[in-house]
Parts: structure tokens; sequence; C-alpha cells
């Protein structure tokens, strides 16, 4: 977009949304949205309390935990299936079907099965993350060039020399590009393992706000996350890209 | 090749749901009931009409919000791809919207519209919409420059290369991002009958789960996984069908 | 195969001797800071092929544009029988170096498609549509779609979309580039049987000397930074000797390896 012959930054049209927030904030066309500025005030001052720090712990932990879970398994899998037919054979077909399930519908047979608490989040964040790192680590494998499986024999690499200095290598693009897909689904998982279980982290939060109808503080933790998973999202891509550099040219 | 194929399909689905059924009978928890007896359930279920007075319940959110979101998304999704202008002013909404967690608007959606249908349907529309939204926009800014030179020299106006131009060489991407659209639907759908008000298969998982009847609990996971999958795979199916020779991509989230 | 006009001897009156179907006076073409075309000026005698050929980033295919109406010039006119333009019209066709078919239509509804563009209802533009295609050597393929085409096959379809409408002057940029050798060889001999049997004047683009010398009543040649017409050579001797003898031609031969000459300090 360029305005006067300035070219204007890709988010900044974020400032003109915000102001449209506080001229509707500021006019009380509706109970639920109050201004921005207040709720910017109502951010600082809940930042620094105990339960919103409570809330963010508990879901930074249940998120890494669950997000460390899914890439130490994931990867391997994918790489495996990549490697060996049969097991790709067998597993292909659920891992893309778990892929595409709604899996909102197995946070009930967690709760039941782990109990209504930070074991079930994980696994529910975990689940959410999982299955794309697998399928894209497979295909990181099952892209490699042949030339280069070939080069690496013809000047006589060891089977470990060759997997770490060049199969991984070759295949990380798509490892990571599946690590940040896996991770913006974990975001979310995390979110809707809480929401479901609603007694710890963001979950109790807002159960707490909303039944006090407190919007302010509703409103300042939904800016919170929703910053918060988008400076994940973009770090990601931002790494994604030092690293695919050398993927198109394959 | 065709028989291994198939023939490994099979395997996998038998080990997997005999893994299932031995862990029923061990029990690994009293929780966990065989495959046998869940399935037992559903078939009951299914015999006496309860599964379809519940889907019936289930799919209708689902559909009215999938429906309102490739409607609004299509539309919002082309202006954002023809018009640098919207483009600036709405892409980072549906950026952030598509990274961030939505399923934490429910309790304010909640609060704003009730326990009804208008909140089911929000709830299926902010999770379905953002993906269409971006993958038509992108779509739409990615017609290769050459076709749309190829209209106006040959005297095609602006909307003729809107409708016989831009809007085909776009619709597979379209397509794929309403197939996207309509996953995350499925989980907005599943998450509002669990969150908001226990109806159709929400209700069935909800309240087996309170009388610790299982099977029936399971069951209805079960089944709405299977449409869920079964749904998505036909509208694969269509797409290759229908978008043959044409070069396809994506807009992943 | 005998040219009814043969041009003796060529020379800068080129405008004078002949009547131009095309003319560019004064085309200046700047991308911010970038300047693309400087004051070019160039005629283009009607009813004969006329090459643009140069180094990559002359701004060949920037003037072929300018000329279709595609980009608009900085400052400039083009006139195309006589009539200044400044937008696509229907005397002018053009033919794309990607071919630019739309994937999802049959061969028959992309050759008609500027017809359909035109208004020509459908029954005749189909009819108009299976000549041209017939005419190309497509005959039988009028329902295949372009991705069960070759690069060969796709380009006559280009070709034939664009001989369709009528227009009378051909524009075509690098056509032959994306198809192979051998594909190429027998493009260009039937581009100077269309040259001959049809009544229209031919723009061509390319990058290849040997091709352009092959197939041209008059080489445009065309030098970057800042871009500028260097020279026009109008061979003169070999159109008449027939398709097979031109490539052994003494003055062929000639003005390939002029060309080369002039060209080779610009290539990095």
């Amino acid at each position: 977009m360029i305005l006067f012959g300035y070219r204007l930054p890709g988010m900044s049209s974020l400032l003109v949304w915000g102001l449209l927030w506080e001229i509707v904030g500021q006019s009380g066309l509706t109970f639920f949205v109050p201004p921005l500025s207040e709720v910017t005030a109502t951010l600082f001052s809940i930042i620094g309390t105990a339960a919103f720090q409570k809330a963010l712990f508990e879901t930074a932990y249940a998120f890494l935990v669950g997000v460390a879970s899914a890439i130490l398994i994931g990867i391997p899998v994918g790489i495996l299936m990549g490697k060996s037919r049969l097991l790709d054979e067998l597993l292909l077909p659920w891992v893309n079907v778990f892929l595409s399930a709604p899996l909102t519908a197995l946070v009930p047979v967690l709760m039941v099965l782990f109990g209504f608490g930070m074991k079930s989040i994980i696994i529910t964040t975990a689940l959410f993350a999982i299955w794309i790192i697998i399928l894209n680590s497979r295909a990181g494998v099952r892209q490699i060039n042949r030339s280069l499986v070939e080069m690496a024999h013809s000047f006589g690499a060891s089977p470990v020399d060759a997997f770490f200095k060049i199969y991984f290598w070759a295949a990380l693009p798509e490892i990571l590009g599946g690590v940040r897909i896996g991770i913006i689904r974990a975001v979310k998982g995390v979110i809707i393992g809480q929401l479901l279980i609603s007694i710890v982290g963001f979950g109790a939060l807002f159960e707490l706000y909303s039944a006090n109808f407190l919007m302010g503080h509703f409103w300042a933790v939904l800016i919170v996350l929703f910053a918060l998973a988008f400076t994940i999202s973009e770090f990601l891509a931002y790494l994604e890209r030092r690293v695919a550099y050398y993927a198109a040219k394959r | 090749m065709q028989n291994r194929a198939l023939l490994l399909k099979l395997l996998s689905a038998v080990l997997l749901f005999g893994a299932w059924e031995i862990a029923g009978r061990v029990p690994v928890s009293f929780a966990f009931p065989t495959f046998l007896e869940s399935m037992a359930a559903l078939v009951r279920m299914t015999l006496d009409g309860t599964m379809l007075t519940a889907y019936a319940e289930t799919l209708k959110p689902l559909a009215i919000g999938v429906a309102i979101s490739a409607f609004l998304g299509i539309a919002i999704g082309l202006w954002v791809g023809l018009s640098k202008f919207f483009d600036w002013l709405f892409s980072p909404i549906f950026i952030v919207m598509q990274a961030a967690p939505l399923a934490a608007l429910i309790p304010l959606l909640v609060l704003a519209y009730g326990i009804g249908l208008t909140s089911k349907v929000l709830v299926v529309c902010i999770m379905a919409m953002p993906v269409i939204v971006l993958n038509t926009s992108g779509a739409v800014r990615n017609t290769p420059e050459s076709y749309k030179e190829m209209g106006r020299s040959f005297l095609a106006s602006d909307l003729s290369i809107l409708v016989r131009i831009i809007i085909p060489a776009a619709s597979p991407v379209i397509f794929a991002g309403l197939r996207l659209g309509i996953s995350a639907g499925f989980i907005g759908a599943i998450l509002s009958e669990l969150k908001i008000t226990p109806t159709g298969v929400g209700d069935i998982i909800t309240y087996s789960r309170s009388i610790a009847d299982y099977p029936s609990m399971y069951a209805a996971i079960f089944s709405i996984i299977l449409l869920a999958v079964l749904f998505l795979n036909l509208l694969e199916k269509i797409e290759l069908a229908l978008f043959k020779g044409n070069e396809r991509g994506y807009v992943s989230d | 195969m005998a040219m009814s006009q043969i041009k003796e001897e060529s020379a800068p009156a080129a405008s004078a001797e002949f009547e131009s179907a095309v003319s560019v006076k004064n085309i200046t073409k700047n991308y911010g800071d970038v300047e693309a075309l400087r004051d070019m000026s160039l005629e283009f005698p009607r009813g004969q092929l006329t090459s643009l050929l140069g180094p990559s980033g002359c701004g060949k295919t920037t003037l072929l544009k300018i000329i279709a109406g595609l980009l608009e010039p900085t400052s400039g006119t083009v006139e195309v029988g006589g009539k200044e333009v400044t937008d696509p019209g229907p005397d002018r066709a053009f033919v794309f170096q990607d071919f630019a078919l739309l994937p999802w239509a049959s061969v028959i509804r992309n050759v008609a498609f500027g017809l359909e563009m035109r208004g020509v209802a459908a029954s005749e533009r189909e009819a108009i549509a299976e000549k041209y295609i017939k005419d190309v050597g497509l005959a039988g393929f009028e329902n295949a779609y372009p991705h069960e085409l070759s690069g060969g096959m796709r380009q006559r379809v280009g070709l034939a979309r664009a001989l369709s409408v009528d227009a009378d002057v051909l524009l075509m940029d690098e056509p032959f580039s994306a198809v192979d050798e051998q594909t190429r060889r027998k493009f260009q001999e039937d581009l100077l049987a269309l040259v001959q049997n049809e009544n229209k004047t031919f723009l061509f683009v390319t990058h290849s000397i040997e091709e352009a010398v092959y197939v041209s009543d008059q080489i445009a040649i065309l030098l970057p930074r800042p871009s500028r017409v260097s020279e026009i050579i109008r061979p003169s001797s070999f159109r008449n000797k027939g398709v097979d003898n031109i490539r052994r031609d003494p003055e062929y031969l000639d003005i390939v390896d002029e060309i080369w000459a002039s060209l080779r300090s610009y290539v990095e």
C-alpha cells in the first residue's frame, strides 16, 4: 500500500483497526467492547498479578512439554516412515486420518483417561501438533535428491555420516516447515484444551472474567494471547525462511 | 501392487483396532471400553435413531457456519486480492486470526449472543473463515500475469478478466481453502457443543460420560471423527477430479 | 517459393520506401529510476516480418508490450495503421512466450477466446476456431486440454488464437523459445509461409540471431544501457531461394556473423 508516495508497512493497518476499536468502545455502543485504551490500562494492571502469571506459566508449561514431545516423537517417526516402505504403508493412513480429524472430539476421552488436569492438556497440545510434523518429516526424507545419496556413497561416507551430514540437512527445510505448522496448531490446541478442562491456566481465567463480566480483563488477556501466538508464528516463519533458501534450489 | 496396498491398509486397521480391543480387555482404565463394545454401542445408537437426531442437531450450526464463511470468505478474499488498499486494510486481521487461538473468543461470544444457535454458528465462522479468506486472496493475487495480459490483449473487459480468467485460475486454491475451512469448522462445531451447550453429538458424549456409559461415548467420538475424515476425503477426491491439469498450490495454516 | 514483393538493398530510408503498418515515435519508458527505453523510434513495414533482436535487458519485450497496449510508455506515441493507440485493440493480436493458454479450457475454447471477447456468436466463433486449429495442424485436438499437449502444440494453439481474430498486426514475444530445437525449426519454416500467405504485419521478438536472420524481412538490433536501435538490417538475396537453402546462403551467414560481432561485447 502506497500513500502519498510513502510505502506503508505491512501491518500498519492494525493501528487503524485499533483506532476504530477505541471509537466503538468510547461510543458505548456495546457493553462487550470497552475502549482499547481502557483494555490496555487493564492489561498493564493485571500483567503483574499472581493469577495472570500463574495462568501464563501453566499455559507455557503445557505448551512447551506438548510441543517438545510432539517434536521428539514426530520427527523420528516421520523419518522412519520416509525410509521404510512397510512402516509407511501401515502408518500413513492413520496419520492422514488424525491430521484432518476434529481432534476436539478426543478431549473428553483424554479427560476421563488422564483426569481434569495438566496431563490431559499436554496430550491435547501434542495431539494437535504431531501429525503435521510426522507428515512433513516423511516428505522431507522422501524428496532427498538421489544424486545426493549417490554422491555420499561415492565419496565413501559411512551411514552415520551420511545421515547426519547429508540426509538431515537435506530434509531440514521440510521438517522445519512441519514444526512451524505444528507449533501454530499447538497454540490452538493448548487453548482448546484449557477451555474444555477449564480449571487450569487461561481457561480458568476466562471462566472467572466472564462470570464477573470483566470485559476489560477478558480483552486484555485475549490481546496478550493473540500477540504471543502471532509473534511465535512470525518468528518461526523467519527461521524457516533462513533455512529454506536452499530448499527451492534442489 | 494394488492388492499389497489394500492388504496393508486392512492390516493397519486390524492392528490399530486390535490394539484398542486388547487395551480395553486388560483393561488399561475403567474408562476404556473395548473396540467391540464401542462398535456395538454405535450400531445400537444408529439403529434406534439416536445418531440421526444427534447429527441433525450437530450439522446445523456447521452447515450454516460453513455456508456463511464460504460466501463471505470468498467475497472478502476476492476483494482483498484485487485491491491493494483492501489488502493493506484487511489482510493483517486475517493473518492474525489465522495464527491466533480463536477458540478463546468462545466465552465472550456466549456472553454476547447466549448459548443458542447464533453462538455456535459464530464459533464455526471464526474457525473456518480466515483460511478461506487467505487462500482466496492469495490465489487471486497469484494469478499468472501472462493470463491477465492475454485477456487484455484480446480485448476482454475487466469483468470478463475477473470472471473468465482470475476466478477460474484461482479456483483450485479457493477450493482447497474451503476444504481446510470445513476441517476447521468441524473442530469449531464440536468445540461449541462441548463448551457452550451439549447438543447433538456433543450431548451424547457429555451425557454418556456423566453416567459412565463409556462405550456410547467412544462410539459418538468415533462416529464424528469418521464422518469428518470421510467427508474431507470426498472433497479432496472431488478437488482432484475437478482441477486435473491445473497447477495447484496451498496456503497452509 | 517466390516472394511477391522483393526488396533490394536496404537503407535507413526504409520508411520512405514502404508503407508503415506500425510506427513507434520517441518512446521512453521508465520504471522508477530505471530507464528501460529511451527515445526510441522505429517503423514496421506492412506485410513484412520485423524482428526485434538484442541481448537480455535491451527492452525488446517492453517495446512489444507497449505496442500491444499492455504497458503504458512514459512518453512517446505508437501508431498502428496511421492511428495513435494507447490500449489493446482489434488491430493487434499477441502470441505469448509462455503460451498463456487457460488450463481449464479446451483447445477450441482457448482459440475462440479472442472472438468470444469480441462478442462473436458461439456457433460462428467455433467454426472460425476450427478452421484455424486445422490450419496450424492440430485438427483432432479441438477438445484436448493444454496439459495434454506438448510445448510445441501449445504454442500452435496460441498462434491459432492470435490468427483467429484476424488482426492486421501479429505481435510475437519470443514465441519459439520454450519449444525444442526441431520443433522450432518447423515453426520457423511455417512462419515464413504464414508471412507470405497472410497479408499481415509481424513483429517478432527473439534473442536468437540465427532465428532472426532466418525469418525476418527486417531486423532491428537493440542494444541496452541506454536502450536504443543500433542498426536495421534488411536481408535481400536469400529470401526467394527456398526454405532449405537459406541456412547455407553466404549472405545469411555473413549477416549472422556481423550481428554476433556487434552483440558480442554486450554479453556478460
